[in-house]
Parts: C-alpha cells; sequence; structure tokens
C-alpha cells in the first residue's frame, strides 16, 4: 500500500467510531466577513500602522506622486525598483526626481535587487485594525522580491482598500487567491524579538517602511 | 551570484553545526531533566523574565478584541470539523494544490518524510538549502538528514540560527533561544558564523540590534545564492490549495520567494476548509503567540505562480503518529493546536524548567500531551511527561483552540496506569497497587495491615512526619511530599476503648 493510501486507512480507521453525521457534529456559528465596528477606518489603519514603526504620512489622493516624489527626495534615495503596472502618473513623479530608475520588465535578479535601494508600490487592501497592508502581487504591486530585497519599501494604500479588519480583507482577498495570485501581509517593517524578546526593526525584509495613504 | 558546488566543511567534518548527540525520545523521565535544568540559573532567569513579558503582551491584545471568546469558539468548531473529515479534507487539500501546479508527496513517518526531501533536493543537485523555521522538520528531524545525505541545511529565523551554530536544541517552539542571552549569542556568532559562511564582525557587542545586524549579514548571501527553500506551513487551505507562512523576520518570505525550488512539509492537520476561516486563525494566532495585533510578514500561495517566485513546488503531507492522535477520541483535541506558544508562557512547570527537560520538540502543556500520544507510551520519557503537570488550569484559559489540557493530561495518566500493569517489567507504583489490594481483599488481612500501621505509629509517636531522607523506596515520596506518622490508634481501637462498655 503506498503512504497515501496508508495514511487514508489509517485516518478511516482513527474515525470509525465516530459518524460522518449525527448529532454530535460540531455546529458553526461564526459569521464570517463582518467589520469591527470603529468611528474612523482609515485613522485607526495611519495609527496601527505608525505603532509599528512604520512612517505614515496622509495625503490627498492628487497629492500621491508629489508625496512620493518628495520621500524620495527627502531620504536621498539613489535607485529605485517599479512594478511593470505602476500608476504611469506616480513614474512620472519618480523619474523626475533624477533617481536611477530600475524596470522589472524582464525579471532583476535577486542579487541585481539587492542593489536596489528601494522599492514602489500599490497595495491591494490594508486592514486598520492591525495596521495591515496586504500585497496581493498584481502588475501595480509586482513580483514578491520587487518588496522584499530592496532595503525601502514605499507603498501608497488609498483610502478605499482601507478596511476595518481581518474578515473584511481577507473577503476581498478571496478573488485574488482564486485567480493563483500570492498574497504577502505586512505590519511594519522586519522585526524580531528573538534577543531576549527586545524589539529590533530591520531583519531581512526592508528595514524602512514608508506608508502613504491617499484619502 | 555563482552557486557554490562544494561547501567548507567545520572541524568535526560536518557542513552544519553538530547538534547535541543522542534522540531527544531516549531521554531519561522528565524529573530527572527537569532537576537538571532547574540547576541552570541563568537560563531559569531568562525564561521568567521572557515569559512574564510574553504573557502580559498577550494579556493587552487579547483584551482588545471584544469577541475573543467567539473567535476561540469558531476555531475550535472549525478544526474539529477537519478532524472529524480528515480524509475529505486531505484529498480535497491535494486537489487543489495539485490543481495550482503543487506536486504533493504522502509521509507516513519521519523517515519517508525526510527520504522524499533529500529526493528532492538532490534532483536539484543544490548543495544547500535554506529553511523557514518549522516544527515538523524539527519533529523528523530533517536537517540531520539532509547533513548525512551531504546536503546543508541553513536555519534562517534569527533564533533557529542561534539554536544551530550553537550545537543545542530549541527550548520554546516560538522563540527557540528563549534560554540564552545576549552575551551567550555574541560569543556563539563570535565563534561559530565563520565556519559556516560569512563571520561576525570581530567587533561585535551584545546589543540586540549589532547581533541581528550580524545575522543579516551571515544570511544575506545564503539566500542570495540558495537554489532550494524549505519550509513548514501554519495553514493548508483545502478549498484553494493556499499555503499560509507566518513569520516576523523575513526569512520566511526569502525562503519562499527567492529559490527556484520550494519543499513545504505539512503535517496532515494543519488543513482549514475555507479560505475565509483564516478570518478567525489570523486573528487568533499572532495575539496569543507574540503578543502582535499581527505579525510583521505573513506569506499565502496557491501552488505556482507563473513568473513570481519558486516554479517547483512541492508539498510534503506527513503523518508521523498524528493518525495515533486522532484514533484517541480524547487526546484528538490537541490535533487543533496552532503552535502558538501561549500554553508553555503560562505554565508554571515550564516557565521554571524550560523547554529542554521534555525530550520532545513539543515542550510544555502541549509537548506533554503530543509526545506521548505521537510517540505511544514504550519509552520512560513518554510515560513521565503527563505528570509533569500540576492540573492548575492556566494553560486552556488562553488557549486559542481551546484545547482541554487538564482533561487530556488525566486521560493520560491512566492510559500510563494501563500501560504500566500490561506492561511485563514490575513497576514499583503497580506493585504497590496491588499489594494494598491484596490487604484489603480479606478483613482479616485488614486488621494485620491496621495493628502493622498502629505499631510503626507508636515507634516513631514523638515525630509528626517522616523526615525526606527515608530508605528507597519511601524517599520517592517523602522527598518532595510529607508523610506523616500513621495514627497508634486505629478508628476501631479508639471507638472501643470508649464507647464499648465491657
Amino acid at each position: 500500500m503506498n503512504a497515501r493510501d496508508q495514511i487514508m486507512t489509517r485516518i478511516r480507521s482513527a474515525l470509525k467510531h465516530t459518524p460522518d453525521q449525527d448529532e454530535d457534529e460540531p455546529i458553526l456559528t461564526w459569521q464570517y466577513g463582518q467589520p469591527t465596528s470603529m468611528t474612523d477606518v482609515v485613522g485607526c489603519f495611519i495609527e496601527r500602522c505608525a505603532d509599528y514603526k512604520a512612517e505614515v504620512t496622509e495625503v490627498d489622493a492628487d497629492q500621491i506622486p508629489h508625496a512620493i516624489a518628495a520621500t524620495i527626495k527627502k531620504l536621498g534615495i539613489t535607485s529605485v525598483v517599479l512594478p511593470p503596472g505602476l500608476d504611469p502618473a506616480w513614474r512620472a513623479a519618480i523619474e523626475q526626481t533624477g533617481t536611477t530608475i530600475c524596470e522589472d520588465d524582464s525579471p532583476m535578479q535577486a542579487h541585481e535587487l539587492d542593489a536596489v535601494a528601494s522599492a514602489v508600490t500599490a497595495a491591494a487592501v490594508a486592514i486598520a485594525e492591525t495596521g495591515t497592508i496586504v500585497l496581493d502581487h498584481a502588475a501595480n504591486q509586482g513580483r514578491r522580491a520587487l518588496t522584499l530585497i530592496p532595503d525601502i519599501h514605499i507603498c501608497v494604500v488609498l483610502a478605499s482598500q482601507v478596511v476595518s479588519d481581518v474578515p473584511e480583507a481577507v473577503a476581498r482577498l478571496r478573488p485574488s487567491v482564486d485567480a493563483g495570485r500570492p498574497l504577502t501581509w505586512i505590519s511594519g517593517p522586519s522585526a524580531t524579538s528573538d534577543i531576549e524578546l527586545k524589539r529590533v526593526e530591520g531583519v531581512h525584509g526592508p528595514r524602512l517602511l514608508i506608508v502613504i495613504v491617499a484619502r | 551570484m555563482s552557486q557554490l558546488t562544494t561547501l567548507p566543511r567545520d572541524t568535526d567534518g560536518r557542513l552544519t553545526p553538530a547538534p547535541p548527540p543522542g534522540e531527544l525520545i531516549d531521554m531519561p523521565r522528565f524529573p530527572i531533566n527537569a532537576r537538571h535544568e532547574l540547576a541552570n540559573t541563568d537560563q531559569r532567569n531568562n525564561l521568567q523574565a521572557a515569559t512574564a513579558t510574553i504573557r502580559a503582551k498577550r494579556a493587552l491584545r487579547v483584551s482588545e478584541v471584544p469577541q475573543w471568546e467567539d473567535l476561540r469558539q469558531a476555531a475550535k468548531t472549525i478544526k474539529d470539523q477537519v478532524d472529524r473529515h480528515l480524509d475529505s479534507y486531505l484529498l480535497q487539500a491535494e486537489q487543489s494544490l495539485t490543481k495550482a501546479g503543487a506536486i504533493v508527496h504522502w509521509a507516513r513517518d519521519a523517515t519517508e518524510a525526510n527520504q522524499i526531501v533529500v529526493d528532492l533536493v538532490k534532483a536539484t543537485g543544490a548543495p544547500e538549502v535554506v529553511k523557514v523555521k518549522s516544527m515538523v522538520t524539527q519533529e523528523t528531524e530533517l536537517n540531520e538528514a539532509l547533513e548525512q545525505a551531504g546536503i546543508a541545511a541553513w536555519e534562517t529565523d534569527l533564533a533557529e540560527l542561534i539554536v544551530q551554530l550553537g550545537h543545542d536544541r530549541p527550548s520554546h517552539v516560538l522563540v527557540p533561544a528563549i534560554h540564552k542571552n545576549r552575551s551567550q549569542i555574541k560569543d556563539i556568532f563570535l565563534t561559530e558564523m565563520g565556519q559556516y559562511g560569512t563571520p561576525a564582525p570581530a567587533d561585535l557587542t551584545d546589543d540586540p540590534s549589532a547581533l541581528t545586524s550580524a545575522a543579516r549579514t551571515h544570511l544575506r548571501n545564503k539566500f542570495m545564492r540558495s537554489t532550494v527553500g524549505i519550509s513548514g506551513g501554519n495553514f493548508l487551505v483545502a478549498d484553494t490549495g493556499t499555503l499560509v507562512v507566518v513569520e516576523s523576520e523575513g526569512n520566511g518570505r526569502m525562503c519562499l520567494t527567492l529559490p527556484q525550488t520550494l519543499i513545504s512539509v505539512v503535517g496532515i492537520e494543519k488543513i482549514v476548509p475555507r479560505f475565509e476561516d483564516l478570518e478567525v486563525f489570523m486573528r487568533l494566532l499572532p495575539r496569543s503567540s507574540t503578543g502582535e495585533r499581527m505579525n510583521p510578514y505573513t506569506s499565502m500561495w496557491t501552488g505556482v505562480t507563473p513568473g513570481d517566485g519558486p516554479q517547483n513546488v512541492h508539498v510534503v503531507l506527513v503523518d508521523n503518529g498524528r493518525t495515533s492522535v486522532l484514533a484517541d477520541p480524547i487526546g484528538r483535541q490537541t490535533l487543533r493546536c496552532i503552535r502558538c506558544s501561549a500554553c508553555m508562557n503560562t505554565c508554571p512547570v515550564y516557565t521554571l524548567v524550560g523547554g529542554h527537560a521534555y525530550g520532545s520538540v513539543y515542550p510544555g502543556p502541549i509537548g506533554i500531551c503530543l509526545s506521548p500520544l505521537m510517540r505511544g507510551l514504550d519509552s520512560p520519557i513518554d510515560q513521565s511527561l503527563p505528570y509533569a503537570c500540576t492540573l492548575c488550569g492556566a494553560c486552556p484559559d488562553v488557549c486559542p483552540v481551546k484545547i482541554d489540557f487538564p482533561e487530556v493530561i488525566i486521560h493520560l495518566r491512566h492510559e500510563v496506569a494501563e500501560h504500566k500493569i500490561r506492561d511485563t517489567k514490575p513497576h514499583l507504583e503497580t506493585t504497590a497497587i496491588a499489594a494494598a489490594g491484596w490487604f484489603f481483599a480479606k478483613g482479616r488481612r485488614f486488621t494485620v495491615m491496621t495493628w502493622l500501621s498502629g505499631l510503626v505509629g507508636r515507634v516513631f509517636k514523638a515525630k509528626k512526619q517522616f523526615g525526606a531522607h527515608m530508605p528507597w523506596p519511601a524517599r520517592l515520596w517523602t522527598s518532595a511530599r510529607d508523610l506523616p506518622i500513621p495514627a497508634a490508634e486505629s478508628f476501631r481501637e479508639w471507638w472501643r476503648r470508649n464507647h464499648e462498655r465491657p
């Protein structure tokens, strides 16, 4: 008997006194996809995201290109990798800063990405209660390596993408998963508490996370 | 960056640091290990401080969620449903994974799981693999199987790296190096890192930021060049085939994203039925384990995504004793465990003794249930584990999936007693109970017993109780408990003297 069949046999034998349907069947009363009530969803996201030592700026929607460019200039960022589907207006503003732009149209190697200072991307969903950004790696966010290897991640979140809590986010993300896209949930810069439980920001992922929230 | 074809060997002639010798299951009984661990004052201090901090953080983050009890109930129910229909859900998961381009393998036990991984790595020709922290590969001792096959396995979680470089074993499921303090970690990095890759800077201090930075540099090169990644999985979603890895440092993202081949070793109990169920578990797990609203990084992937991440995706579904747990109607509930570690952080035994005394990769309340259920009761360590508990009841209160630990532990104590009765080898406890049974069986024998007991009482009447230093076997009891002097006169004798007139 192969391993698969044998494991199936073991499971069925373990469950032989547990009929498939009976009055003991546990009943799930949980209501899926419910929002968590809060007065200011976007405000809560900004506060919670900043709690993780991410740098959060709030701007009007038409100020996004300007805010990205200002961040690049302020930090003196010398190079940036851009996902192929980034908003053209954002791209134009980044070009004007004079920073070196790397394209990922033909995928860059890991060590090439390691030499790039930053990445600018959009997001898919943001979660207020936990201060989390979720990427579904659509064309305006790029493949996973883009937002992993460069040391600075500048991420633009639209107010319409912010939901109250995890259940609403999971519901919104289902179509991305059905489309076979990976998801990356990001809550602040990478961190560890492995040494005497002292929190240290910046391990392997980007050490600096800059979030631009557009109302 | 060119891939290395041969890796340097250390002074032991190995590719990776040697773990401590011996098998965990061959360890002596828990009390013997505990005595040894308790003598380590540094470890006790580190553990007490760390677990107190993490308990407080957890309590704070849990108090923020008004529906916490509803979430726990939902998680319990979902996982119970999974266990009752585990065969169907596994087949559904296999189908979803295959449809998404992943290749599914099945392993009955640790040896089979390791062999599958070794063969897959060998087929790629890679001399080394990068690993995300995973309990199941620790359970199967995959790293040693790879080392024996000439493949270096690098642990990339900071704490796991500390443990690996320190020739040590993890002592906690979440913070495996909880027993080491910063100066010990500095020494390990300075001595060991250079043997296995980029050395630590010579002027390394014991500042946690400096130590973290040294680990980042040490591992960076390994991430950039490795072509095979190995992970576990926190959840496997049956209806979509999505695997979930919850982490903090980004080492997980590195291992899951950069290599061309990804092998995920997953216990068969890790299933959740629907993608939507993650809304329950992603709220429970971070708050219960690290006491955060959300962990820094969570990766979810569904088979192969063309043009993004590994293009060869394998999933090894491992039994290794899990079906034995399922076969125990009371023990079955421990399969709900999501490895958050809240139970050990709250356990008065674990927080003093630490994780090295449990003879298993699973310490604390969950360990004393899971290890005997998974491995059986044949070894001295597994027979002793259900007693490594005061039945104080703190752990079921913090468990996010509502495992009734005391219920399982009492059940296992019963199983241990039954096992000892069936055992051909004589056991002191069963002999003592059998002797008591013989005395109680007949009135005459009972009278003789009472007379003997009274005699002992009269001989020692000047004392209140026997001291700690009794001859064996009485010492087994008196070393930790009071043994009062028996009454010089039995109740019957007293009654006769006072109430029965001649």
